[in-house]
């Protein structure tokens, strides 16, 4: 296809170059000054891992990292279990209201971040919760649900339903399909979904920032609020670690469900 | 119990369903409701709100209270929603600029070449933007690369000083949500059937003509997905106008927050949400009577 002029449309190729350098030149130039020596943002002063060193000796990245890390795990388990049941019981199943349920799932998606965000800060304060780290994981598990669960659906919908048949032939009641059968074959589904609830999770910051109160500080509310104070090297090389995670961890998801399909 | 569900699918799958659903239903639906509650009580000093019931911040929204309690137009609220929608609407016709003739080329790839192209289109969404946006506060500011390239090419001799305007506001807001077009218009040109462009210039048609009326009505669903997929979180936009815009290019988002922040004023700031939700979900509604039910969760 590629080979027939024809089915060429020539100057499309300019607009993706354009398209990719704007994408990715500023991620690129974030990275690379997290190696500079000089605190400039403008020259290149020579090459250096001492911000990172900063990064690692500062006590407050160190904890808002560890918060981070704790409402990731929890947030990320809860919600794929969740994620994962529902997707076993919508399977194949067409019933009325399947729509609605499906829309419910997929509410987190569309309402916009700051109605949900004062939504649920409201919520909190007015049933008594102390604002801590128990209310962001609380929060961020109702917004990684439908992260969680897409990957999972898309996978069960992919797996033909012969293979349970050919289960049920062979004496195995349903229980022992699942176990044996189903849940083997959603396992990639799982654990893209589960990745990318962990990044979403990790990377949320305005509904964190209204629902995490005093001393729950995660990263991206840490940068947040080392911005106030200006630009720094050392927030450069917080930065290009987060990206880093970011960007291994989808990069694993997707070969997951790449290898696996 | 395990007989029980064995024999009544439905019951099972309701027992399946109702975790997922439940916790959305508590934690989202219902806040949301009390957020609307809040919007007609009255607010305390010191944040917080009395629960008499009271029109305030509605009237708040549209007038000001002169020192006799005569009330007196206000268009500053209105003039931010304005502000938000024409920042909100430049972005998305600057991303279906740019996102369609890239998403053009990317269908013209070979499938190993598309696969990885696509995933680099996708690899932005999941990391985080706050970071992202600050690599732009690197970039634009006063002496920053931009000015410097610039400079040093000689289009401008002196430092632009682009952040905190509204074109820094625009960039940061056009790159934040880009992917979000590109990757609905791919999907609706991936099944496009090239005969049909053949098809037209055997009709004499030129590449313009077969552009204008082939790839581009057959592309039509994923523009208008993708502008959606753009404009509704572009409108509650708070990270890019608070760190590009820095605080003086007001958005509906930076409103919305200051009335928890500085403002105190929770039940002006529930009216504000709430005013924001409902324009959303019309432009959601909207959008599915037209291109079909679940035609943007479904990802068709």
């Amino acid at each position: 296809m590629a080979a027939n002029p024809l089915r060429r449309f020539p100057g499309t190729g300019i607009a993706a170059l354009a398209f990719f350098a704007f994408l990715y030149a500023p991620v690129i130039v974030l990275i690379a000054l997290s190696f500079n020596s000089g605190r400039s943002s403008t020259l290149w002063e020579g090459f250096t891992f001492d911000w990172y060193g900063v990064v690692l000796d500062n006590p407050d990245i160190l904890r808002a990292a560890k918060n981070s890390l704790i409402v990731g795990t929890f947030s990320t388990v809860i919600s794929t279990v969740l994620a994962t049941i529902a997707a076993i019981g919508l399977d194949r199943a067409r019933f009325r209201g399947r729509n609605a349920v499906n829309s419910v799932i997929a509410l987190p998606l569309v309402v916009p971040e700051i109605v949900t965000a004062v939504a649920t800060l409201i919520f909190f304060l007015s049933i008594g919760l102390q604002l801590g780290l128990g209310t962001v994981i609380l929060a961020h598990v109702i917004f990684c649900i439908p992260f969680a669960y897409l990957p999972i659906r898309a996978r069960l919908e992919g797996m033909p339903v012969t293979y349970r048949e050919a289960a049920a032939d062979l004496y195995a009641n349903e229980w022992q399909t699942f176990r044996r059968v189903t849940l083997p074959l959603l396992w990639p589904g799982v654990i893209a979904g589960a990745m990318l609830a962990f990044i979403t999770s990790l990377d949320d910051f305005v509904i964190t920032y209204f629902v995490a109160g005093p001393g729950a500080s995660t990263l991206p509310i840490y940068i947040f609020a080392s911005l106030r104070m200006g630009v720094t090297p050392e927030v450069n090389a917080i930065s290009s670690l987060m990206l880093v995670v970011s960007i291994v961890f989808v990069s694993i998801s997707a070969w997951i469900g790449r290898r696996s399909s | 119990m395990i007989d029980y569900f064995r024999r009544r699918p439905a019951a099972r799958r309701a027992a399946l369903v109702s975790p997922a659903v439940g916790a959305i239903l508590l934690f989202m639906v219902l806040p949301l409701g009390l957020m609307l509650i809040y919007s007609f009580l009255q607010r305390a000093t010191y944040g917080g709100v009395i629960w008499e019931v009271s029109f305030e911040s509605y009237i708040q929204f549209l007038f000001e209270r002169d020192l006799d309690d005569s009330l007196i137009f206000n268009a500053a609220y209105l003039q931010i929603y304005a502000r938000s929608f024409g920042l909100a609407a430049i972005t998305t016709v600057l991303c279906v600029i740019i996102g369609f003739p890239t998403a053009l080329y990317l269908v013209q790839q070979s499938p190993k070449r598309r696969n990885i192209l696509m995933f680099l289109v996708t690899i932005p969404f999941w990391t985080n933007l706050l970071v992202r946006t600050y690599a732009w506060i690197l970039l634009l500011r006063r002496e920053g690369l931009v000015d410097y390239g610039l400079e040093a090419v000689g289009v401008t001799d002196e430092p632009l000083g682009l952040l905190y305007t509204d074109v820094a506001n625009l960039i940061g807001l056009v790159y934040s949500f880009l992917p979000f077009m590109v990757l609905p218009i791919y999907s609706s040109l991936e099944k496009l059937d090239f005969r049909l462009v053949e098809a037209a210039y055997d009709l004499g048609a030129n590449r313009l003509t077969a552009l204008r009326r082939i790839v581009i009505p057959l592309a039509m669903p994923g523009i208008a997905a993708g502008c959606i997929l753009v404009l509704v979180p572009c409108l509650g936009a708070y990270v890019t106008p608070e760190l590009l815009g820095g605080g003086k290019a007001l958005m509906i988002g930076n409103l919305i927050q200051q009335q928890f922040g500085a403002s105190q004023n929770w039940p002006f700031g529930a009216a504000l949400s709430f005013a924001l939700l409902a324009i959303v979900l019309i432009a959601l509604v909207a959008y599915s009577l037209r291109f079909g039910r679940g035609a943007l969760t479904e990802g068709r």
